[in-house]
């Protein structure tokens, strides 16, 4: 295993430190809940949609700097993308979190996300990282995603 | 063996694993509290075993099979006398702490509870001394009741006897709290739960290598420990309780062993231990636990509660130097349990970077959602001490929580 100082990027700790898009959403399509019952960490993830379209996107909840920068950083990626576009990237946040790094992955299209790529030298923090964004796809890719929250 | 005198003790050495080094540095343990480590009296003990003494218990008349049992048995008998119980008390082996609660709860659900009769337990209880009598509640209708705690940490015992009444039938306290550390005032506890008539069981995973236990003295009906957080192996772990009331309890499971006679009609079961202990138990585990018993008296109890009282306070004092540190916990009669929060930082995330200085603590709810709700906390982190542990450990914990702090301004 390597040095776990590496886990903590720059970015991931201001993310932890300020989170983006923290708070309920006022008017929410859908609310979604993220939680490890192992570790504790929950969120609760509010959901806009426009059509196919994600309009905004929020979160709140608690849980380790990487979990908690983790959502922050996808509530600032998906805004404005399409659900099938929120989908994708998804699914390159996930490979990268889950594989050795290898040529074909874009850093262009990961962003700011390459910040998590130590992550995946640390097995037990995979969940950390992969938590928000597993919950999220699990309403993307769901017919019924558009059911109103039960609040 | 080494000697503990003083609190930078050399019983370091009696511990093969903390010689080891981890991300090349030499590991400090401090999660004693989910499980010790084991001396190589122990591991010795395991060895010997099996390379020559290895045979089923019980049915064999073979040389082999009459010596195990033999040793089967004497472990029986050191737990007995090491947790100072009498021969009115039988001692049954579990797989752990968890087994014998759930034993404990089948057998006296069925034998005390009718709906509308109370269980009380705490605030502060580990899950396994939740979850069993939650759905034995479930079952028979009876209740469960919660003995608060201050914030300090400690049982409002004004409030435990205003809770406790006639329709009280089991009390089960957790000695020692796995989080805060609290010993809780057990003697008072199971005395005023006698008066009342109702049963006590104590949760003693968290003491039973801390503290001088006898049972007679505590007043206690049921006492219940996990070997491998005393220093001898995983898997197994003791149920003493009153032989007279462990056999009017129906069995727990069922199997081989437990039997006098068996037809397709009708089974007759034998009194404890054996109703207790269907199929083959953890022969070698009993052995393992003997090995760590003799350990732990040749250390001695007294010695070992003084040298964690003095880390303890030394860790505590220590501990506050670091920014932002609180400690969740402040009973006045504590074993070496030291739970914190750091401002801004999450518990996993203090353990992640603690880690790489090959320093083992434990985060996360510790088993104890309840106390966790309590204290408005998702996590706490959690350094525990045990036998081994030197001041410079705490110096180490320290320092790294320092540069946490550093990471996490
Ligand atoms: C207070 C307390 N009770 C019960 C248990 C459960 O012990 P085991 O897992 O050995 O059954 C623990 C272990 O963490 C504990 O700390």
């Amino acid at each position: 295993m390597s040095n776990s100082h590496h886990l903590y990027e720059k970015i991931i700790l201001d993310h932890n430190r300020a989170p983006r898009n923290f708070g309920k959403l006022p008017s929410p399509d859908i609310i979604v809940e993220a939680s490890n019952p192992l570790c504790g960490d929950t969120f609760q993830i509010y959901l806009q949609l426009d059509g196919n379209v994600i309009q905004a996107l929020h979160f709140e909840g608690n849980g380790c700097a990487i979990s908690k920068a983790s959502a922050s950083l996808m509530t600032t990626l998906l805004k404005g993308k399409t659900k099938s576009e929120a989908q994708n990237l998804l699914e390159s946040f996930q490979t990268m979190l889950n594989s050795e790094p290898t040529e074909s992955m874009e850093e262009s299209e990961l962003g700011e996300l390459v910040a998590f790529s130590e992550v995946r030298k640390f097995p037990m923090r995979i969940k950390c990282a992969a938590l928000t964004w597993r919950a999220l796809d699990s309403v993307l890719s769901s017919d019924e995603s558009c059911t109103h929250p039960t609040k | 063996m080494a000697k503990l005198t003083d609190y930078n003790n050399n019983l370091q050495n009696d511990f093969p694993i903390l010689g080891k080094k981890i991300h090349g540095t030499p590991l400090i343990y401090l999660d004693n509290a989910a499980t010790t480590q084991k001396p190589q009296c122990v591991i010795d003990a395991l060895v010997r075993f099996y390379s020559e003494e290895n045979s089923n218990v019980h049915r064999g008349l073979h040389y082999l099979s009459q010596v195990a049992t033999e040793h089967y048995e004497a472990a029986r008998k050191r737990v007995t006398s090491f947790l100072g119980a009498d021969d009115t008390y039988s001692t049954i082996f579990t797989s752990g702490v968890t087994e014998a609660i759930n034993l404990a709860a089948h057998g006296l659900g069925t034998l005390l509870l009718k709906p509308k009769d109370e269980i009380l337990i705490t605030q502060m209880e580990h899950h396994s001394n939740i979850i069993p009598w939650q759905l034995l509640c479930e079952k028979t209708g009876a209740q469960l009741r919660i003995i608060p705690i201050s914030d300090a940490g400690e049982l409002l015992m004004e409030e435990f006897e205003r809770l406790l009444n006639a329709r009280t039938k089991i009390v089960a306290v957790t000695h020692v709290s796995n989080v805060l550390g609290t010993v809780n005032p057990i003697r008072e506890i199971c005395s005023k739960a006698k008066e009342q008539g109702a049963i006590s069981l104590i949760d003693g995973a968290q003491s039973a290598a801390h503290l001088n236990i006898n049972i007679q003295d505590i007043g206690a009906d049921f006492f219940v420990c996990s070997a491998h957080k005393m220093y001898g192996p995983t898997g197994i772990g003791v149920l003493c309780g009153p032989a007279e009331l462990l056999n009017r309890m129906s069995p727990y499971q069922s199997g081989s062993g437990m039997v006098e006679s068996v037809t397709f009609e009708k089974t007759s079961f034998r009194t404890v231990p054996d109703k207790f202990e269907a199929g083959t138990p953890h022969i070698a585990g009993a052995i393992g636990l003997t090995a760590a018993l003799d350990y732990l008296s040749d250390t001695g109890m007294d010695a070992i509660e003084s040298h964690e009282q003095q880390l303890l306070a030394y860790g505590t004092k220590v501990l506050t130097s670091v920014e932002g540190l609180r400690i969740i916990g402040n009973a006045k009669k504590k074993t070496g349990v030291l739970s914190f929060t750091l401002e801004n930082v999450h518990p996993h995330d203090i353990a992640q970077l603690l880690d790489n200085d090959g320093i083992a603590i434990r985060s996360g709810h510790h088993c104890a959602q309840p106390l966790m709700q309590f204290y408005h906390v998702p996590a706490t982190a959690r350094a525990s001490l045990g036998i081994y542990n030197s001041k410079q450990d705490i110096d180490s914990l320290v320092n790294a929580l320092h540069t946490v702090r550093e990471v996490f301004p």
